[in-house]
């Protein structure tokens, strides 16, 4: 069977799902959560890769690109952040993370 | 000399004393205060003099000197003033002589009190207000006299304002008469509603064509005039201790004696009497509210009269005899012999104050020792308090024979009784019966009261000598907490008696300063009824009077008094003889029976040792009522309704939902993501809807 347009975006619908249930209903681990976001993304690119494929226009594909490089710069921030986290606290669980609380 | 000046300085030289004394006192000292306020004092009682002896022997016309205008609004015109007639001239005279003998008499009480300027200040500005008051022309400054005596009153209860009993007997005084001058301030917009001025000169000829005058009130129509002296008559009772409100009279025998002889026996007291013979133009129209002055005036007599037979303390015995006497001449005005009610006052102004100096002296001889029961056998050691307290009870107890003569009280008593009995004889008054049984009755008690207080006193064993050498200190504290006696002041003003303390009691005369007050009273209660009753209520009555004093033409009750009955004119005497007796058998034949009588108890000596439980039944009903219903405006009231919905209930609303809002601040980063998801899907929904639109 031919790969349509339709199932890209199914994939992509499916991986964002995915992610943003990764930030949900993990309690665990905030690697995950940075992970899940990662994810988002990813499902973000797929859909603009797969119209740009679809619609015969690069500029969705260059949209990837730039996407791409922000996931980078922002998996490299939040690790950062996550690496000084840990060193404050000596541990990375999401249920301890609620300093924030009213 | 120009006689308006001459009374404009007898009325403002007490001022200016008070003034100096009070404000400049610690500067220029003890003996200065004393010498210019008992010096001021002596010279307004001069003025006094001249004043009255122009009027009783001389030719003298009614006159009003306009000071200063005091209100003038609208129609409502009131002046500083100087009213002099018959009736203001016999209280002046009264009011500075016993004002002046006390100061003087002051100067040997006082003599170890560390705070005598300030004394001698409320003196003086007592005399002031009292001078205010008899001399006004108008409500305005009646009411502003009334007021003046009765705060000079509160100060000198409360002189010695460290004992709190003095206090509390103070502010006593000050709440019951705020009652009475309540319905006296309503009675005066009373007079000025019904008749658009309070001058008295502009009023009394308008009453007689206003009786009858109703006023629309709960559906009923009242007598306007008969409400309008009802009002002012409460406010009377207040001042001049009657039945209801007579309860601060006793409580304020804690001020120092001098004060009790001068406000709480001859002056201020009697200025319900001054008030109620002053209006009776207004009463001999309103016949219901003199009926009540009559029933009240009667009632009081006899009660206070019994209540004084049960009493231990020196000062409350007199006190209630002053309660009872000034029932005397409540009544004598109810039933319209207000002549009567005058001379009673002006005689009992002496022999009262010449009683409580006498007593003054007593107790400053027995080093403020008050209870009688540890007294007795005093008079080797007292014999001029002696003599002179003798003729004060003489005098009050109003011995006399009919027909010939007797001292002061004889005259003014018979007077009352007589004029009561003709009243009901002649049908003039609805209470004149029952004003002439407890008139009779009452002096049967006086007479028995009064002698059991010299036989208590002056006669019997010295019960002090007994207890001998541990007496003086122990018992002067338990005596006090027992009798509320006057206090040893503060342990250095009783430096020259110090060596008394540590010895047994030594009673000692009092010094001539206190003594020669003392003559000069005894002189008036000998004296005073003999040579004024024929101004006040013999055959110069008419001149003498003149206009000061309305009689109804249909009143003849003095007339008629002097035609009473033989049985009628004796039966006072009788009964004040039977009264002597019996407390001659009670008290020194049968010497200390009355006492184990009293220790044994009994309901009737409980009834009237607790003065017919009055202190206990308005302390249940005014002082716990207004407590309680102070307590549910604030407990319930303030702090649930008003706080609880008002700034504490506001508070607490937003604590509780900031609290709830706070809750949603979780601190979980997925629950922000959550909520941004959320609100990311919402919008977005939104704008598709939109769109699609």
């Amino acid at each position: 069977m031919d790969i349509t347009l339709e199932h890209y975006l199914a994939v992509g619908a499916i991986l964002f799902t995915i992610g943003v249930f990764g930030i949900f209903v993990n309690r665990k681990n905030v690697i995950i959560i940075l992970m899940s976001i990662e994810m988002i993304l990813l499902a973000v690119n797929i859909n603009f890769v797969a119209f740009s494929a679809y619609l015969g226009d690069v500029s969705g594909q260059i949209m990837a690109m730039f996407v791409l490089t922000v996931a980078a710069a922002e998996a490299a921030v939040g690790l950062a952040i996550l690496v000084t986290f840990f060193r404050n606290r000596g541990d990375i669980a999401v249920d301890d993370a609620s300093v924030m609380k009213g | 000399m120009d006689l308006e000046l001459l009374v404009t300085v007898g009325v403002f030289a007490p001022l200016l004393g008070a003034a100096i004394a009070g404000l400049f006192g610690r500067r220029i000292g003890d003996l200065l205060s004393q010498s210019v306020t008992t010096g001021l004092l002596f010279l307004s009682c001069a003025v006094a003099w001249i004043v009255f002896g122009q009027w009783t022997w001389g030719e003298l016309e009614p006159f009003t000197v306009t000071v200063a205008p005091f209100i003038h609004v609208g129609d409502f015109v009131s002046n500083w003033s100087i009213r002099i007639d018959a009736l203001s001239a016999v209280m002046l005279v009264v009011v500075t002589t016993v004002s002046s003998l006390v100061h003087l008499y002051s100067w040997g009480y006082m003599a170890e009190d560390p705070h005598k300027p300030r004394f001698f200040a409320y003196l003086s500005l007592f005399t002031f207000a009292m001078l205010a008051l008899v001399t006004a022309a108008d409500f305005m400054q009646l009411f502003f006299g009334w007021e003046g005596v009765g705060l000079a009153s509160y100060l000198l209860i409360g002189f010695w304002f460290k004992k709190s009993t003095a206090s509390a007997a103070a502010i006593k005084a000050f709440v019951v008469n705020r009652v009475g001058d309540f319905g006296f301030a309503l009675g005066i917009l009373t007079v000025f509603w019904m008749f658009g001025t309070i001058q008295f000169a502009e009023l009394f000829p308008m009453i007689a064509a206003r009786e009858g005058t109703g006023w629309e009130f709960l559906g009923h129509t009242w007598s306007a005039l008969d409400l309008a002296g009802a009002l002012l008559f409460v406010g009377a009772m207040g001042k001049s201790a009657q039945f209801f409100l007579h309860t601060w009279l006793p409580d304020a025998m804690e001020g120092p004696t001098p004060v009790s002889a001068l406000i709480h026996a001859a002056t201020m007291v009697t200025a319900g009497v001054y008030m109620v013979c002053l209006l009776s133009p207004l009463y001999e129209h309103a016949p219901v509210a003199a009926s009540i002055i009559a029933l009240v005036g009667a009632v009081t007599a006899l009660f206070a009269a019994t209540v004084g037979l049960a009493q231990n303390d020196i000062k409350r015995v007199i006190a209630y005899s002053t309660c009872s006497q000034l029932g005397y001449m409540f009544f004598a005005a109810g039933v319209g012999a207000y002549e009567a009610a005058m001379f009673h006052l002006f005689t009992h102004a002496f022999f009262k104050a010449l009683l409580f100096l006498g007593a003054g002296s007593v107790i400053h001889g027995m080093h403020h020792e008050q209870d009688m029961r540890q007294m007795g056998g005093l008079w080797k050691l007292l014999p001029i308090t002696y003599a002179v307290m003798m003729i004060g009870t003489i005098a009050i107890t109003g011995l006399g024979i009919p027909g010939v003569g007797g001292f002061a009280g004889f005259y003014s008593k018979d007077a009352i009784i007589e004029s009561a009995y003709a009243a009901a004889a002649s049908g003039h008054s609805a209470m004149g019966v029952f004003a002439f049984l407890v008139g009779i009755l009452a002096a049967g008690l006086t007479a028995y009261y009064s002698w059991r207080l010299v036989f208590m006193t002056f006669h019997n064993k010295p019960v002090w000598k007994e207890e001998g050498a541990h007496h003086a200190d122990d018992h002067a504290s338990a005596a006090q907490l027992e009798t509320h006696s006057e206090p040893v002041a503060d342990g250095h003003a009783h430096d020259d008696h110090a060596h008394d303390h540590h010895g047994p009691l030594q009673p000692h005369e009092s010094p001539w300063v206190m003594i020669v007050p003392l003559l000069v009273l005894a002189v008036g209660a000998v004296a005073a009824g003999l040579v004024f009753a024929p101004y006040f209520i013999g055959h110069h009555e008419g001149e003498f009077w003149g206009t000061a004093i309305f009689t109804g033409a249909h009143n003849h009750v003095l007339h008629d008094a002097h035609e009473v009955p033989t049985w009628v004119k004796w039966s006072p005497l009788v009964l004040t003889l039977l009264g002597t007796a019996f407390a001659f058998w009670l008290y020194v034949l049968k010497e200390g029976m009355a006492r184990r009588m009293a220790d044994r108890g009994g309901i009737v000596h409980g009834f009237l040792y607790n003065k017919w439980y009055f202190d206990e039944l308005y302390d249940v009903v005014f002082v716990r009522g207004a407590k309680a219903l102070g307590d549910l405006c604030w407990k319930i009231g303030d702090v649930k309704i008003i706080d609880g919905l008002g700034p504490n209930g506001a508070a607490w609303a937003s604590l509780k939902s900031a609290a709830r809002l706070a809750k949603l601040q979780s601190g979980y980063v997925y629950h922000y993501a959550f909520v941004m998801l959320l609100g990311v899907a919402g919008f977005l929904a939104f704008a598709i809807y939109a769109w699609g639109a």
